[in-house]
């Protein structure tokens, strides 16, 4: 019966450290994302940590680390207060960062270096360079060169501005100052990037913390300071460090100031890592040896807080700190767009490796039939007469000529491959995502969403599976305190009061809100707690009763049983101070407050004891030990010595443990009772947590205390002693109660999941809580339904996993014959059929991932519309996420926040995280992070859909921009006797690709949009286009490429045959082929368009316009031998009689298929879009359309399995 | 000044924090992709209104084209093979090069039709590969606008210079197999004037080709290729090299040799006295003489008229076959 996620540990970041790990939890060797590894990376924090975790566990780490002593080697020496001394033999960085990537001098060689990575780029440029070779210059020398410096220049550009743009936040941040210690003994402002280690610096509240630092004095007498690390880990509430007692008492006596702190010493720390969690050292100071640990240490980035003044000495600067190691980019991944994508490319090269061919065998048998007349042809001429000896002019044999010709060939149709495609994907995905950063409904109070991975935006579009974590994706991971069992009776009362409204504030007084008065002032806890009426009456009452005794030991434990910091915050009315209780667990909050609301506050903590206000009494507990959580013991105690003399020990924890340490004989009926009501509550969905005391006697007390006193200063092997004593200790409990703790869903997740279901999307959730709280979110956000068939598995063999599975997988037949049975005999689609939920936990699953039985639980997984994990660990998450990836094409998502989700984020194909309660590690790890579980709607549904729909388009059109063009250029070859002259003046063959033709692609790449977001949103079914891959697949880069072959036949034969037998000279003809080209492209794009506005008519028209006016610019030229062609051209009326029959015959085709199919056969889309258009005008007409798509769904869902 | 300076810095004062106080920026219909647009549809209507529309506008073009390249009048007359004399019909090739022999060679045309003036006279190679990319590049075209460029032959292989490395202008391939053959035309008795200036493009007079450019060194080669250029006159002057150059875009191609600035007669016999000098018996290439007239579609080509008639016919068709599904079968 152990609460899933453990609710104790100071913070529920990290349960890397496996989440409750069900008894033989045999940790999977391969892959290990977290623990593992992170262990590795101290154990060995040499030069180079190996590669070390993204996201390490802060727990495990702060185990291992602790047992050990680091050798010299691997040591760092910081002397305090002598930065000269701290730099020799090695000098260590200063405190200046660079985050940039580039300088002046190296942006070049490195930015094109970064460049050709991309295989295309290498192809331009090896063709390029061919063509610099005197036989195989097809283009001049400087327009060979020109399309690719574009693109280059054009991501040179903006990756120089990128990289001004952190030059810039690098030199204010190295500009900020702050107080070092100077020679004389005085603190100085000085500039960060001037810090150097060994100096010791002075930080005031609120002040940003410029590098690493080792805590030596603060302004609180016993050492604390508080920290803000929401720039490091986003977790926005305050955490405790000290300085250690040594580096505080010796010198607080002997100076006379209130800034006491030492001024020599040595600190040996480990070498500079990237884990933020951990940290390893010693300190030699007086002569004694202290060991430092990572609650010593402040972090670059983080704020002090709460603390007037805090002296530490700089042990990490610049580009050692830990934020610096940590910063790396987002994960690249590549869409399954852009994979489609180079399998096309590679069939275009293909068909230009034909094309070249074609063109190479026929002037090899063109030359071989006329190699008697080569020498007297006007026009080819093998010989050069003109020096004194008759010598070969350019020509060497017949061989030499066929490879020339196919070498040539390449370069003249190398456009086929569309260079400019990959740098207008690029501008396009960052439009996408401005256009998703800026959409108002996906921002979430001031939280917008973030795009961190710039290159799968399409990939939305096509996602089948999401994978969800439960706690703070689809809950708020705000805990609200619901219910009590306190010695066997139920107080869970407040689950039945009704909600009250924030009003009700001033006339309910103290019935919500508890509140002190102190000299005249009161103070507020900050929440309010739906308090149980019953329970508040017995805490009161003035018997002396031993429940009443225990029911306030209860709640005693709650407020003290903590590691919560009480901060008073000045409200707008005087009079009034709100208790402000900062925490790392939001269990931890939601009990203190829960316990201020039944009037223990607790209202002051310094180290060595806490201050609570027992109904209206203060008094003052001295906090004599505490044992921290950790995931093997699952529960925290704490050692109070009470105002009455007596010590308590209160310890609270997962059941599964806590029943394990109870002294059950005492009250038999007592721990029965406190079971059930422990298996109701999580029922409904509470978290929950148990709680035990024991009171001390001196001999326990004091046997404890030398025990612990030895353990805490241990120098190796600190954390298992620790753990030792407190395992001692905590045994023969008394059971005073259980609490349970809701984590409210947040607003819409049932909506969500519903559209996600009906854009049919599987939604399964993983989750570390237990079966019975995963089942009741599951069905309160309608995930479940009480018309679903569970199948649940919870096996504790290998054997039993496959029985069950087998069981499941029969089942499931039978259910799915009984319904197509039905289907038939009814003839309804799929309304018949039963809807079956696997219900899985991770003790199975342990059995099951990365053995044979994977097969079968993918088998019955696929045929089951819901699957619900609960208890899994985090790896096992990322093993789901696999199953299905591995197995199948269909695109996977995974959402989550905390950093359990982070192996499954980075497995599944989109990752995103949600920027809520728990730290921004999931986010680090993500492609995408948003506020809300309910923002997944609208960046699937909406943006999802309109990125996968354009990028498809954009690629196909792009391929057939430039194959229509290659195809002209081809034809025309056929009549040059196979000698690549081209018609088209080399000037607008280079640019047409990247100015003729490329603005208006990425416009519309950017802002076309086929549907609504209203009728995205409003029909669900709609997002199944690309699931289907229904804008891009084979059949339609085929259909294209047929177009293009008859669109270019159009545009070259036209002018062909109209202008035979005429006076019309190459250049001429080449202008007309050039403007009736890019018209056509253009006139192209502009019938796919969806949506015409002002900036797509703008780029379309502009293209064409821009285009005319660099066709005569170029004829403007007299050196060039086009010169004046345009307007020769012009003024006869066949020029323009040509091009409207080109444009009017190219399209045609195309014209008729689109009319057809879109009246005849409509795709879902296209009825969605009449029925925006026409909305009620033919609604009828529209509904009985709609039919189509319906049962092409049906239909699409059955094919699954 | 002083006065805008304050007003100006008090006034981004108010908006900045006016600006900071509004979270949400204000909604705009450009970040929200709610740009006004118009959306088109295909529907029946418009797409038989399209091809309606198509089908009008097209077929009288088509008709209109038909029937101008209808009154063109268009005489063809190949002479390479009749004009080689019968004993040497075998031997063509030694034919043309031989200096020795006259060239001249007399056809009669008779004209079918009346022509009205301007007639023009026309050249016609066939297999004559203009477009060779060997040949197409073998020009520099700085040469010849500019005098002081006389020395550039750059581009001009295998016609740079003479075998005394003395550049030749006009340099190049193209400029060296300038056509020769020259026509006479007389009717019954009389001489057809051929005005054979005004034939190139004016733009190339002007600006392409320099009036300060006298032909140099020109073919003075072991091997004559074409026409032999005038040395007094200056290259813009030089029509017929200036029509020569603009290079052909297929491989059989006119060009225009001069206009008869006479009507023509129908039955009237015109007599030309031709001499055959330009090879093309080597690459078995076609020289034909063409007299034409144009309409203001240009030549005679009927190929644009039936290329609008089909298109248009098409249209209608289409727009038909649309309205009957769209009436027999609507969805």
């Amino acid at each position: 019966m152990a609460s899933g996620r453990p609710l104790l540990i100071p913070s529920p970041k990290t349960p890397t450290s496996p989440e409750p790990p069900p008894p033989p939890l045999p940790r999977i060797p391969s892959k290990s994302q977290n623990t593992s590894i992170s262990k590795h990376s101290s154990s060995s924090s040499s030069h180079h940590p190996p590669p070390p975790p993204r996201f390490p566990s802060r727990r495990s780490d702060s185990i291992t680390t602790s047992q050990r002593d680091i050798p010299d080697s691997e040591a760092r020496f910081v002397y305090i207060n002598d930065p000269t001394r701290s730099n020799s033999p090695t000098r260590l960085p200063t405190n200046s960062i660079s985050t940039t990537k580039y300088s002046l001098l190296t942006f070049l060689p490195r930015n094109l270096f970064e460049q050709f990575h991309r295989l295309a780029y290498i192809y331009f440029l090896v063709l390029a360079a061919m063509n610099q070779v005197p036989q195989l210059g097809v283009f001049g020398r400087e327009t060979s060169i020109l399309p690719l410096a574009f693109v280059l220049s054009v991501t040179a550009i903006k990756d120089a501005y990128e990289d001004f743009r952190r030059h810039r936040s690098d030199k204010f941040e190295n500009h900020r100052t702050c107080s070092v210690l100077s020679s004389d003994s005085q603190f100085l402002p000085t500039r960060w990037k001037d810090i150097r280690v060994g100096q010791l610096i002075k930080l005031h509240s609120n002040d940003a913390i410029p590098c690493d630092m080792l805590l030596l004095s603060t302004s609180d007498p016993t050492g604390v300071a508080y920290i803000q690390t929401v720039n490091l880990d986003g977790e926005s509430n305050l955490k405790t460090r000290y300085a250690k007692q040594e580096t505080l008492k010796t010198h607080s006596s002997s100076s006379s100031s209130t800034t006491a702190f030492p001024t020599s010493g040595l600190v040996r720390c480990e070498k500079p890592n990237r884990n933020i969690y951990g940290f390893h050292a010693n300190m030699d100071i007086d002569g004694k040896r202290v060991s430092l640990g990572p609650s010593n240490i402040v972090l670059r980035g983080c704020e002090l807080k709460n603390t007037s003044w805090a002296i530490g000495v700089a042990i990490y600067t610049g580009r050692e700190t830990k934020v610096m190691l940590n910063s790396s980019g987002a994960p690249s991944k590549r869409s399954r767009l852009e994979a489609h994508m180079n399998r096309e490319t590679i069939l275009l090269a293909v068909l230009l490796f034909l094309v070249c061919s074609i063109v190479t065998i026929l002037a090899g048998v063109w030359l071989h039939v006329h190699r008697a007349e080569l020498d007297y042809m006007p026009f080819y001429r093998k010989r050069d007469y003109s020096g004194k000896e008759v010598g070969k002019y350019n020509y060497y044999g017949i061989g030499w000529e066929v490879v020339f010709t196919f070498l040539k060939s390449v370069i003249l149709f190398q456009v086929m491959i569309p260079i400019a495609l990959y740098v207008s994907m690029e501008l396009v995905r960052l439009g996408q995502a401005f256009f998703m950063i800026q959409d108002d409904s996906m921002r979430h109070e001031k939280k917008r969403f973030q795009c961190r991975a710039l290159n799968i935006n399409e990939d939305l579009g096509m996602i089948k599976y999401v994978f969800s974590d439960k706690t703070g994706t689809l809950t708020e991971n705000k805990m609200e305190f619901r219910c009590a069992s306190v010695l066997g009776t139920d107080y869970s009362n407040t689950l039945t009061t009704q909600e009250e409204d924030d009003d009700d504030d001033d006339d309910e007084e103290n019935n919500n809100a508890y509140t002190l008065t102190e000299d005249g002032q009161i103070l507020k806890p900050r929440m309010r707690v739906k308090i149980d009426e019953e329970l508040v009456q017995l805490l009161r009452s003035g018997n002396k009763s031993e429940k009443k005794k225990r029911a306030c030991d209860f709640v005693l434990g709650l407020a003290a049983c903590n590691t919560i910091v009480p901060l008073v915050v000045e409200t707008e009315d005087p009079r009034v101070k709100l208790i402000d209780y900062q925490g790392e667990s939001p269990d931890e909050q939601a009990l203190a407050y829960a316990a201020a609301a039944y009037g223990f506050v607790l209202v002051e903590r310094t180290s060595g004891h806490i201050v609570i206000d027992v109904l209206g009494q203060r008094q003052r507990f001295d906090v004599l030990g505490l044992h921290e959580f950790d995931s093997d013991r699952k529960r925290m105690s704490v050692i109070i010595g009470c105002p009455d003399k007596t010590v308590k020990l209160f310890v609270k924890g997962a059941d599964s443990s806590m029943f394990g340490v109870i002294d059950k004989s005492r009250n038999m009926d007592v721990v029965r009772a406190t079971e059930s009501h422990l298996h109701s509550y999580s029922s409904i969905g509470l978290r929950t947590l148990v709680v035990g005391m024991r009171e001390l006697n001196s001999s326990e007390f004091e046997e404890w205390q030398s025990a612990y006193e030895k353990a805490s200063t241990a120098l190796f092997g600190r954390a298992s002693l620790l753990r030792t004593v407190a395992a001692n200790i905590e045994t023969n409990l008394q059971l005073l109660g259980a609490s349970g703790i809701e984590d409210k869903l947040q607003d819409g997740v049932p909506e969500a999941i519903e559209s996600l279901r009906q854009a049919g999307i599987k939604v399964w959730v993983l989750t570390g809580d237990k079966q019975e709280t995963a089942i009741s979110i599951g069905y309160s956000c309608k995930l479940l339904t009480s018309g679903m068939t569970q199948i649940i598995i919870n096996s504790h063999s290998k054997e039993s996993c496959r029985k069950s599975l087998l069981d499941a997988f029969t089942m499931s037949t039978k259910l799915s014959a009984m319904a197509s049975n039905a289907q038939n005999s009814v003839g309804d689609a799929g309304s018949n059929k039963v809807p079956l939920a696997l219900i899985i936990d991770g003790t199975s699953l342990v059995y099951i991932l990365e053995t044979e039985l994977e097969e079968e639980l993918f088998k019955v997984a696929t045929v089951c519309d819901v699957v619900l994990c609960c208890r899994v660990a985090p790896l096992q998450k990322a093993g789901i996420v696999a199953l299905i990836k591995n197995r199948t094409d269909d695109m996977t998502l995974a959402i989550g926040d905390g950093a359990n989700d982070v192996s499954m984020i980075q497995m599944a194909d989109v990752g995103i995280g949600i920027s809520g309660q728990e730290g921004r590690q999931a986010v680090m790890a993500s492609d995408f992070a948003m506020g809300q579980f309910r923002f997944l709607v609208p960046l699937l549904l909406v943006h999802g859909h309109w990125n996968y729909q354009r990028m498809a388009y954009m690629i196909l059109y792009n391929f057939y921009r430039n194959a229509v063009f290659v195809f002209t250029l081809f034809w025309y070859v056929l009549y040059t006797a196979f000698s690549l002259t081209t018609a088209v003046t080399e000037w607008s063959s280079v640019l047409y690709s990247v100015i003729y033709t490329a603005l208006p692609t990425i416009i519309i790449g950017i802002l076309d949009k086929d549907l609504s977001r209203k009728t995205l949103m409003k029909y669900p079914q709609l997002y199944g286009a690309g699931q289907r891959e229904e804008r891009y697949n084979l059949l339609m880069f085929i259909f294209t490429m047929l177009d293009t072959i008859w669109q270019s036949a159009a545009i070259f034969f036209i002018p062909l045959l109209a202008y035979r037998h005429s006076t019309v000279d190459i250049s001429g003809i080449g202008d007309l082929w050039t403007l009736a080209v890019v018209i056509l492209v253009n006139l192209h794009l502009g019938m796919d368009v969806f949506r015409w506005n002002w900036l797509t008519h703008v780029s379309i028209w502009g293209c064409i316009v821009a285009t005319a006016i660099c066709v005569i610019i170029i004829d403007c030229i007299p050196i060039l031998s086009g010169y004046w062609a345009i307007f020769e051209m012009m003024k006869q009326g066949l020029f323009w009689f040509c091009l409207l029959g080109i444009i009017i015959a190219a399209l045609m085709p195309r014209f008729v298929i689109k009319a057809f199919m879109e009246y005849f056969k409509p795709s879902d889309i296209q009825v969605a879009r009449e029925m925006e258009k026409y909305g009620s005008l033919n609604e009828a007409a529209a509904n009985t359309a709609r039919e189509i798509p319906m049962t092409s769904f049906a239909n699409a869902n059955q094919r699954i399995p | 000044m002083n006065n805008n300076g304050a007003g100006s810095s008090s006034g981004s004062g108010d908006a900045s924090p006016a600006r900071r106080n509004s979270k949400r920026p204000k909604y705009s219909r450009f970040t929200q992709q709610e740009l006004p647009a118009c959306k088109p549809i295909l529907t029946p209507q418009w797409v038989i209104s399209v091809f309606t529309l198509v089908g009008i506008i097209f077929v009288p073009i088509g008709v209109a084209a038909l029937l101008a390249s209808n009154d063109v009048v268009e005489i063809i007359d190949r002479y390479d093979a009749v004009c080689v004399p019968q004993n040497m019909t075998n031997d063509k090739v030694g034919y043309i090069q031989n200096d020795a022999i006259d060239k001249t060679c007399t056809r009669r045309i008779k004209v079918p039709k009346d022509m009205n003036q301007p007639i023009y006279v026309y050249y016609q190679l066939d297999n004559f590969y203009q477009n060779h990319r060997r040949y197409v590049k073998s020009r520099n075209d700085g040469q010849l606008r500019d005098r002081s460029k006389e020395n550039d032959t750059s581009g001009c292989d295998p016609e740079k210079t003479t075998s005394n490395g003395v550049p030749i202008v006009p340099c190049g391939l193209i400029a060296w197999s300038l056509f020769n053959d020259t026509y006479n035309f007389t009717r019954g008795n009389k001489a057809l004037t051929v005005n054979t200036t005004d034939i190139s493009w004016k733009s190339d007079r002007d600006h392409k080709f320099g009036d300060d450019v006298f032909p140099k060194n020109f073919q003075n080669g072991n091997l004559t290729g074409g026409k032999k250029l005038d040395p007094n006159k200056p290259l813009s002057q030089q029509e017929d090299l200036i029509v020569w150059m603009r290079t052909a875009a297929l491989p059989t191609f006119r060009k225009l040799y001069g206009r008869i600035e006479v009507d023509l007669k129908e039955n009237d016999t015109i007599t030309v006295t031709l001499k055959n000098y330009y090879n093309t018996y080597s690459f078995s290439g076609k020289k034909k003489l063409v007299l034409s007239t144009t309409s203001w579609l240009g030549g005679k080509n009927n190929f644009l008229g039936i290329a609008y008639l089909t298109v248009g016919g098409l249209c209608f068709f289409l727009a038909t076959t649309f309205t009957v599904v769209y009436l027999v079968k609507p969805r």
